[in-house]
C-alpha cells in the first residue's frame, strides 16, 4: 500500500484530448520525496532546454504535496511547475487552499498537462472519472466568478477549482491561477495555462488517504496544535507585530503597517516615506480593513486565520491573502481603500499582486519621463486611480500599450527602449521582486537574492531574524527556546549579532555563516515545497511548529519512508540541486546571480564574489553556479552530470569550467 | 424498560459559527478518528461532522451527522438569517435521501455522530479539540431522561439497507452469504 501519497498521477493531452491514470514509482518518492521535488524530476525528464514556454511540449504540472490530504496540520498546498514565460526558467508558484487535499482524495498526487487544446476547455476530476469538458462559455470571465459558474454547472458544490481569469487567456506573462482564498501567482504559470486553453481545473475527491504509522503521526499533530497554541500566546518580542506571530504575515488582522508603509518602497519601488505612519493615518486604515473585512479565513486543515474574506460595498466579494493589502496601495502611492477596490478586479484577471502593481507603477514613471506619451496611452484618465484601473484593463486585454507591458517591466523596458531599461531597476531573472530598497548590504539577503530559484525573497527567508536585535540580553532571550536551529552554533551567532561595530553587517556574519545560514532557510523552503506544507508554519516565520527535528518523523509515519534529518537534508539538497540543473541547462549561469543594483546602497562588489564563490562551493557547484560532477554523484544524480557533459555545460575535467561557461565569463 | 427515569449525561458541541474560519480540521480529524484502526486513513467525505460552507456569501455551518432517516420531508426548508440564505436543508442533521452528507461514500451506509467515544474516553470530541478557534466548544450536563434502548451501528446500518433493497432481499442475502462462508 501507498501511504501519504496515492501512487498515482493523471497524464493530460490537451492536443489529444487523452487522459491516462499512471501509477508513480515509489523509488522517486523515496529520492525526490513528492511535490516540488517529482515535479523537478518530471520537468527535467520530459521538457528539454529547447522547448519554449508557450510550447504544446512544455508541461504545466498541478501537484499535491506528499503530505497533502493527512491531517498534517496546515498541510494543504498545491504546487504548480511548469516553464515561465517570463524568467525562461523553471517556475513553481504554489497556493494554499483546498484543492491539493481534494485532489489526493480524488485518487490522485498530480495532474501533468501537455499538449494544447484547440477550444478552450476545462477538466473535471470527479474520483475515477475525468473528463475535459468545454469551456467557450466561460471565456472572458473572472478566475473566482469561472469556479462558481462550474460548481453551478457541475451541481457540485464540494468541488475545487483552480482557475485563470482573462489575464491568463491572453497569456500575460505575470497571470495567476487562482482558487478561492489562494494562488499561485509567480513566474506567470496562468499564461502557461492560459496558452494550454485550459480555463479550470475542477476535481472532488471521496476516497481515503492512508499513513503509514496512524498513532505516531497524530500524536506529532497534536504537538503541532499544541505549539501553535503556545506561540499564538507568545509573540517574537523584539520584531515588528506583522512578523511576531505564526502564518504568513497577519495583513488581514494586525493593523499596525508602520514597518511596510516606512520600510518598502513606494510607487515603481522608488520612495521611502519614513514619516508616513501617524496616528492619523493608522486610524483610517484600520477603519478602512474593518470595514471590508468580513471573516478570517484559512485554507484546509489549519487553524491560522491569514486571509479574509473582503466586501467592498458596491464591488463583488472576494478573498485576500496577505500581502496584495498593501501592493496595489503603495504602487498607486494612494490608501487602503483603493487597494482593497482595486485587487478585487486584480483577483478576478487572476494577476500576481507583486509583478501587476509594479509593473502599472513603471508604466506611469514612463509616462511621466516622457518615453511613454500621449499617444501611446489614448485616453487614460487624468487621476491616479483612473489610470491604475485603465492600465490594468490595458495589460490584461493586451490592448495598445497594455500588450507591452503585459510581458512584466524587464520585457517592456526591452521593446519600449528609449532608455527605459532604467525604469525596469527592480528585477532578478527578469521578475520584479519586493519593493525594497535598502541601505547597507546584507550578506545573508545578498546570497537569498542572487541564488534563490523561486526568485522572490519570501520564498527562501524566514528561520534566522532579518536583523539583530538591539541588546546582548535580548539576543540571549531569544535563542533560549530556538528549537528550530538545525546546530546550536546559529544561536551563538546571532547571540555575536551587532547593530554597530565589528559584528555587524556586510562583515558579520561571516562569510561561512552566511553560507550555512542561507542553506537552512532554503532548505526547509524546499522541505515545505516537496511536502505542500504551508510556509506561514514552517519555513517563512521565526521559530515555527515544523522544523528539521520533527520533519523526517511526519514522513516516516505519514509516508512511512524511513527518514532521519541527514536522509531529508539530502533528499531536499537532492531536489534542489536538480531545480538549478533544470534552470542550467536553461542557461542560467552566475551573470544572472544578482540583486537589483539598488537594492543597497552600499555594495561590497569583493565580498559579494567572495560570498558567492564560497557559496558555490558550499553547495557544489563550480564558479559559474554549475553542480560539479562530483556533488551531482553524492547526490545520486549521474543522469544530470552525463546530460551536462553532453552537451558541454560541464567538461570531463571536474571544477573547470567549459570553453561555452569561460567564454561566457569573459564577456563579463 | 418504558417509564424509568435515569440520570444521563447529555453531551453538547455548541458551534458558534461567526468564529468557523472554514478550514474543515474538524471533517478531516472526524474521518480520521473513525478510521479502522483508529487514525489509519483521512477522507472527509466520511465524516461525520460537514462543514456547509459558501465561502463568498460568507456562510459557514458546522452541522454534525445525526439520525438515518430512510425518507425525506414532505418540503424543504431554507433559512435567511441576516440577510445570508442558506442552502435547503443547511441546518438539518439527517442522513437522508435528499443529500449525499452523512453517508458512507463507497457503501452508502449511514453515519452518526458518536461524539468520539472511546475507551479510555476521549477529554472532547476530535473535532472540538482540533478546532483551535472555538466555533466547536464542548459542553456536557446532566439530565433526567426517559430509559430507552438505543440503537446499535449495526442494526441502523441493517435498517438502511433494508429500507434500500426491502427486508426479504437482505435476508435472503445473509443466508446465501453464510451458506457460502459454511460451504
Amino acid at each position: 500500500m501507498r501511504y501519504a501519497e496515492t501512487g498515482f498521477n493523471l497524464e493530460v493531452d490537451l492536443s489529444r484530448g487523452n487522459i491516462e491514470r499512471v501509477e508513480t514509482d515509489p523509488k522517486e518518492t523515496e529520492l525526490y520525496l513528492g511535490g516540488l521535488g517529482t515535479n523537478a524530476k518530471i520537468l527535467w525528464d520530459r521538457v528539454p532546454p529547447e522547448v519554449e514556454p508557450f510550447s504544446p511540449d512544455n508541461l504545466l504540472i498541478f501537484s499535491a504535496g506528499l503530505l497533502c490530504g493527512t491531517p498534517a496540520v496546515g498541510c494543504n498546498r498545491t504546487i504548480v511547475s511548469t516553464i515561465s514565460p517570463q524568467t525562461l526558467l523553471m517556475a513553481y508558484s504554489m497556493m494554499g487552499g483546498f484543492w491539493a487535499p481534494e485532489l489526493k482524495y480524488a485518487g490522485y498526487d498530480k495532474v501533468i498537462i501537455r499538449g494544447k487544446s484547440p477550444n478552450l476547455v476545462y477538466l473535471w476530476i470527479n474520483n475515477d472519472k475525468v473528463e475535459i469538458r468545454d469551456a467557450s462559455h466561460l471565456q472572458g470571465k473572472g478566475a473566482i466568478e469561472t469556479a462558481e459558474l462550474i460548481l453551478q454547472e457541475l451541481k457540485e458544490p464540494k468541488a475545487q477549482v483552480s482557475a485563470i481569469g482573462l489575464a491568463g487567456e491572453n497569456r500575460v506573462y505575470f497571470a495567476s491561477v487562482e482558487q478561492g482564498r489562494s494562488s499561485a501567482s509567480r513566474g506567470g504559470i496562468g499564461a502557461v495555462m492560459g496558452d494550454k486553453r485550459l480555463k479550470a481545473i475542477a476535481v472532488r475527491g471521496t476516497k481515503d488517504v492512508n499513513v503509514a504509522r496512524p498513532d505516531e503521526l497524530m500524536e506529532l499533530c497534536n504537538e503541532v496544535l499544541e505549539y501553535i497554541k503556545v506561540r499564538a500566546e507568545n509573540p517574537i518580542k523584539g520584531v515588528p507585530p506583522i512578523l511576531a506571530g505564526l502564518g504568513s504575515p497577519q495583513e488581514m488582522a494586525v493593523h499596525d503597517e508602520e514597518w511596510h508603509t516606512t520600510n518598502f518602497a513606494w510607487g515603481n519601488a522608488r520612495y521611502r516615506k519614513k514619516d508616513y505612519w501617524t496616528e492619523e493615518v493608522a486610524k483610517k486604515w484600520s477603519e478602512s480593513l474593518e470595514s471590508v473585512r468580513e471573516r478570517f479565513v484559512s485554507c484546509y486543515n489549519c487553524p491560522m486565520k491569514c486571509g479574509a474574506t473582503i466586501n467592498v460595498p458596491g464591488i463583488s466579494t472576494y478573498m485576500m491573502k496577505c500581502y496584495s493589502k498593501l501592493t496595489y496601495t503603495m504602487a498607486s502611492m494612494t490608501d487602503l481603500d483603493f487597494g482593497f477596490k482595486i485587487a478585487q478586479r486584480a483577483t478576478e484577471y487572476g494577476v500576481d499582486a507583486f509583478s501587476t502593481p509594479q509593473v502599472m507603477a513603471f508604466a506611469l514613471e514612463l509616462y511621466e519621463a516622457g518615453i511613454l506619451t500621449d499617444k501611446d496611452m489614448p485616453g487614460m484618465p487624468p487621476d491616479i486611480e483612473g489610470r491604475f484601473y485603465w492600465l490594468l484593463d490595458r495589460i490584461v486585454q493586451r490592448e495598445e500599450i497594455g500588450d507591452v507591458l503585459a510581458n512584466g517591466t524587464y520585457w517592456a523596458a526591452q521593446k519600449i527602449g528609449k532608455g527605459a531599461e532604467a525604469y525596469a531597476h527592480n528585477n532578478i531573472k527578469k521578475h520584479e521582486q519586493l519593493p525594497l530598497k535598502l541601505g547597507m548590504l546584507n550578506p545573508i539577503y545578498f546570497l537569498m537574492y542572487c541564488t534563490g530559484e523561486k526568485i522572490n525573497i519570501t520564498q527562501i527567508e524566514g528561520q534566522f531574524p532579518q536583523a539583530p536585535f538591539p541588546t546582548r540580553e535580548e539576543r540571549e532571550e531569544f535563542v533560549k527556546d530556538w528549537i528550530q536551529v538545525p546546530d546550536k552554533k546559529f544561536k551563538q551567532w546571532f547571540v555575536d549579532w551587532e547593530l554597530r561595530g565589528e559584528n555587524s553587517i556586510p562583515y558579520y556574519p561571516t562569510v561561512e555563516m552566511s553560507c550555512d545560514i542561507v542553506d537552512w532557510q532554503e532548505k526547509m523552503h524546499y522541505i515545505d515545497d516537496a511536502l505542500g506544507m504551508c510556509a506561514g508554519l514552517s519555513s517563512f516565520p521565526l521559530k515555527p511548529p515544523y522544523h528539521i527535528h520533527n520533519y523526517p518523523k511526519f514522513i516516516s509515519s505519514g509516508a512511512g519512508i524511513d527518514m532521519d534529518e541527514a536522509g531529508l537534508s539530502q533528499a531536499a539538497k537532492r531536489y534542489r540541486t536538480l531545480v538549478r540543473a533544470v534552470n542550467i541547462r536553461r542557461g542560467m549561469r552566475r551573470k544572472d546571480e544578482k540583486p537589483p543594483e539598488d537594492h543597497w546602497k552600499k555594495r561590497f562588489p569583493e565580498l559579494e564574489a567572495k560570498l558567492l564563490d564560497e557559496y558555490y562551493k558550499f553547495k557544489g557547484w563550480n564558479k559559474q553556479g554549475i553542480p560539479t560532477k562530483e556533488s551531482l554523484h553524492e547526490l545520486s544524480l549521474d543522469y544530470v552530470s552525463e546530460d551536462f557533459l553532453q552537451r558541454g555545460i560541464l567538461t570531463d575535467n571536474e571544477g573547470t569550467p567549459s570553453e561555452e561557461t569561460l567564454a561566457e565569463e569573459e564577456k563579463k | 424498560m418504558q417509564g424509568q427515569k435515569k440520570k444521563k449525561i447529555v453531551k453538547t458541541i455548541k458551534v458558534d459559527v461567526d468564529k468557523c474560519n472554514g478550514c474543515r480540521a474538524c471533517e478531516l480529524v472526524c474521518s480520521a478518528f473513525h478510521a479502522q484502526p483508529k487514525y489509519s486513513s483521512n477522507n472527509p467525505a466520511r465524516s461525520r461532522i460537514r462543514v456547509i460552507r459558501d465561502p463568498l456569501r460568507d456562510i459557514y455551518i458546522p452541522v454534525y451527522a445525526g439520525d438515518y432517516t430512510a425518507a425525506e420531508c414532505a418540503g424543504r426548508d431554507k433559512y435567511v438569517i441576516d440577510g445570508k440564505e442558506y442552502e435547503e436543508c443547511a441546518f438539518c442533521r439527517a442522513s437522508c435521501p435528499s443529500r449525499d452528507i452523512f453517508k458512507e461514500p463507497d457503501s452508502s451506509l449511514p453515519l452518526k455522530c458518536d461524539m468520539c467515544e472511546d475507551d479510555p474516553p476521549q477529554k472532547e470530541p476530535l473535532c472540538v479539540q482540533w478546532c483551535l478557534n472555538d466555533a466547536l466548544i464542548y459542553e456536557e450536563r446532566e439530565e433526567e431522561v426517559e430509559e430507552e434502548e438505543e440503537l446499535e451501528e449495526l442494526e441502523i446500518g441493517l435498517e438502511s439497507l433494508a429500507d434500500k433493497y426491502g427486508f426479504d432481499k437482505i435476508i435472503d442475502t445473509i443466508a446465501r452469504m453464510s451458506m457460502s462462508k459454511k460451504g
